[in-house]
């Protein structure tokens, strides 16, 4: 098995890993109150998530985004036809002047659009919430880019040129997205790029549905917010402080 | 007298240089096609911020106006009136030719339009596109069936179910055109149920437009004579419709000024906008109603053939501005995420989006436009479609004159 099948594998939540998980139910019980183990089979205890605390986020400060395309092959240009998985979105309230710093990214949705309007289910949300394309089956229409609320789509315009990375296949004319670095999640590692790089700790990896986790306890303490929370779409990806 | 169609002739210099044209204008958009596959879609003016550009425009305004062209066909199959039915084959032919070229230009602008096949088994039924792939596969089908019919007497029991059958497929699928818009929620510009009825009101009018501008020149060229009566049914129709499809324009864009919210993008269309406030007044609201409708309905034009054919020409100018100041303006409006804040990123949060196409687009928009006329321009010469006379006593005897 090449790393791309491994992967796409790992991607689908193959049945494989299924009867890996069968065979050491006892270790699992363990494990699954704070991760999934990388044999366990993909399922929807978990809801993976950031919280991002854009008190601390720094205005003109970048490193989410250097680490992330790093992580992934990306370019790091900055062009219209460029791809962006992760921005930072610098913020001045109309009337009081606040300001305010914060990256985008998908928000992998639990009611993604863009999984609604994909004409080949290549655009699909995995068990655990993460919401991913499945290059093999994306056809390039564009269309989850344009049902998506939050532009966190971007087409790969040209030629990759070998810069892919064997965790992360990507493709000319196919449209990608922050996957919530499900190459680590799948490999039980528990954080994302962006979350590990940030200097001041603003982003906060964690399951949305595990009570004991820090994400789901900041939640339940402070008030947070969903970009554009009037969609109802219940995003993974929640703000504090704006 | 009884009316016979028959197949022209299609032997003259002027019919192989007219079908030779539209060859080389396909092999330009296939070429372009070819282009954006093998460099991807960085030679092309659109973007990760206007992902639907000019080859959209063209392909939804052929999809759109290929429903329409059926109207004719509709007119006679299903409300009954005789004098429509030797207009009838020509509007279905066109119906089918029309949503073949749009459809083969959203094929060729696809990032892997290799694997647009793909969209065939892997379908999934909540998508709009998956919809619209058995509308299209359906309005082919029946549209196909009731040409059928109209051509071969042994089928004529079918006519009546055809026509029907024809005529409520094409407002479904016109439905689903306007519904691949008024889906997109998050986007100011669209997401409104409206879009679907204005499509089909839309639909009438450019699908007639393109019929009068099909029908004129066969006829002069194929020297085949063409009556009035026939010109004044045509020339009434755009009349009501572009009366309708203003109309429709000015509900969807008060309706818009009504919802507080809408009121931003709306002043961006309507003052701000640049190209595409340009695009809106002079073009669709200008040359694609006032005038037409002007030439059409005053004393000393409204009886005039080229300024029949010159309507039909900027309605179809008009049509294409709509489609750009509607798929494109409405692309070029930034999302509003934080509502009450100034965004700024290195994604063009909160600028209005630049957008150029580039000329592969248009070979492609063009070429597409090719390859339905060709299908038209063949098909008459192969297929009983057009009437041998169409002058007045022969369309409709007991016309009062
Ligand atoms: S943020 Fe956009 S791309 Fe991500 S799941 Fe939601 S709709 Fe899809
Ligand atoms: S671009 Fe790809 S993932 Fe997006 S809707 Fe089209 S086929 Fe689906």
């Amino acid at each position: 098995m090449n790393n791309f099948e491994q992967y796409r594998r790992r991607f689908l939540g193959g049945a494989l890993a299924t009867a890996g998980a069968a065979m050491v139910p006892g270790l699992m019980l363990v494990e699954m109150a704070h991760s999934r183990a990388p044999e366990e089979a993909v399922s929807s205890k978990n809801r993976w998530g950031l919280l991002i605390d854009t008190t601390k986020c720094a205005s003109g400060c970048t490193e989410c985004v250097t680490a992330c395309n790093t992580e992934h092959g990306l370019s790091g240009k900055t062009g219209p036809q460029d791809a962006q998985w992760i921005r930072k979105v610098e913020l001045t309230h109309k009337k009081s002047g606040a300001q305010h710093s914060l990256p985008v990214m998908c928000q992998h949705c639990e009611e993604p659009p863009c999984v609604d309007v994909c004409p080949t289910g290549a655009s699909f949300k995995r068990a655990d919430g993460i919401v991913l394309v499945d290059r093999h089956i994306c056809i390039g229409c564009r269309y989850c880019m344009m049902a998506c609320p939050y532009k966190a789509r971007s087409l790969v315009h040209e030629d990759l040129n070998d810069t892919q990375l064997a965790h992360m296949p990507r493709g000319k004319g196919c449209v990608e997205s922050c996957t919530l670095c499900v190459h680590k999640i799948d490999a039980g590692e528990n954080t994302t790029a962006c979350a590990q790089a940030c200097p001041e700790q603003a982003i906060l990896f964690g399951d949305l549905n595990d009570a004991g986790s820090e994400i789901a306890q900041r939640l339940a303490t402070y008030a947070s917010k969903e970009i554009r929370a009037d969609l109802g779409l219940n995003t993974g990806v929640r703000y504090t402080g704006i | 007298m009884q009316i016979i169609n028959r197949e022209i002739e299609g032997n003259s210099a002027g019919y192989w240089a007219l079908l030779g044209g539209l060859g080389a204008l396909i092999l330009i958009g296939l070429f372009a096609a070819y282009n954006m596959e093998h460099h991807g879609h960085v030679i092309t003016g659109m973007n990760n911020q206007i992902v639907w550009g000019l080859p959209h425009v063209f392909a939804v305004f052929l999809v759109v106006a290929a429903s329409g062209a059926l109207n004719v066909a509709s007119v006679a199959g299903v409300f009954g009136k005789k004098a429509y039915k030797p207009l009838a084959p020509l509007s279905a032919l066109l119906a089918i030719a029309l949503l073949a070229g749009g459809l083969a230009v959203l094929m060729l602008d696809l990032g892997r339009a290799d694997r647009a096949i793909i969209t065939a088994w892997e379908v999934n039924p909540t998508s709009v596109f998956s919809w619209n792939v058995v509308l299209y596969s359906g309005f082919f089908g029946f549209t196909a069936a009731y040409l059928w019919t109209m051509l071969d007497k042994t089928a004529k029991p079918f006519y009546g179910f055809a026509a029907y059958g024809a005529f409520i497929w094409r407002l479904i699928l016109t439905t689903g055109t306007g519904l691949i818009f008024g889906f997109l929620v998050a986007r100011q510009a669209f997401g409104t149920a409206l879009l679907a009825p204005k499509f089909i009101v839309f639909s009438l009018l450019y699908g007639t437009a393109i019929y009068v501008l099909v029908l004129m020149p066969a006829y002069i060229w194929g020297q085949r004579a063409l009556g009035d009566e026939v010109l004044r049914r045509l020339k009434n129709m755009l009349v009501v419709f572009i009366a309708a499809s203003f109309y429709m324009t000015l509900v969807y864009h008060l309706t818009n000024v009504y919802f507080a919210k809408q009121w931003d993008f709306e002043r961006f269309i309507l003052q701000d906008g640049g190209i595409y406030t340009i695009l809106f007044w002079l073009g669709q609201v200008v040359i694609g109603y006032l005038v037409p409708f002007i030439l059409l309905v005053a004393p000393n034009t409204r009886n005039s053939r080229s300024m029949l054919m010159a309507s039909a020409v900027m309605i179809v100018l008009g049509a294409l501005a709509q489609m750009y100041v509607t798929i494109v303006g409405g692309q070029a409006f930034p999302l509003e995420m934080f509502p009450g804040f100034i965004e700024k990123s290195s994604f063009f949060d909160g600028e209005i989006h630049a957008y150029t196409p580039s000329h592969w687009e248009w070979m492609l928009g063009i070429g597409g436009t090719a390859i339905a006329l060709a299908m038209v321009v063949f098909a008459v010469k192969v297929l009983r479609i057009l009437p041998e006379s169409l002058a007045d006593d022969v369309v409709d005897p007991h016309a009062k004159k």
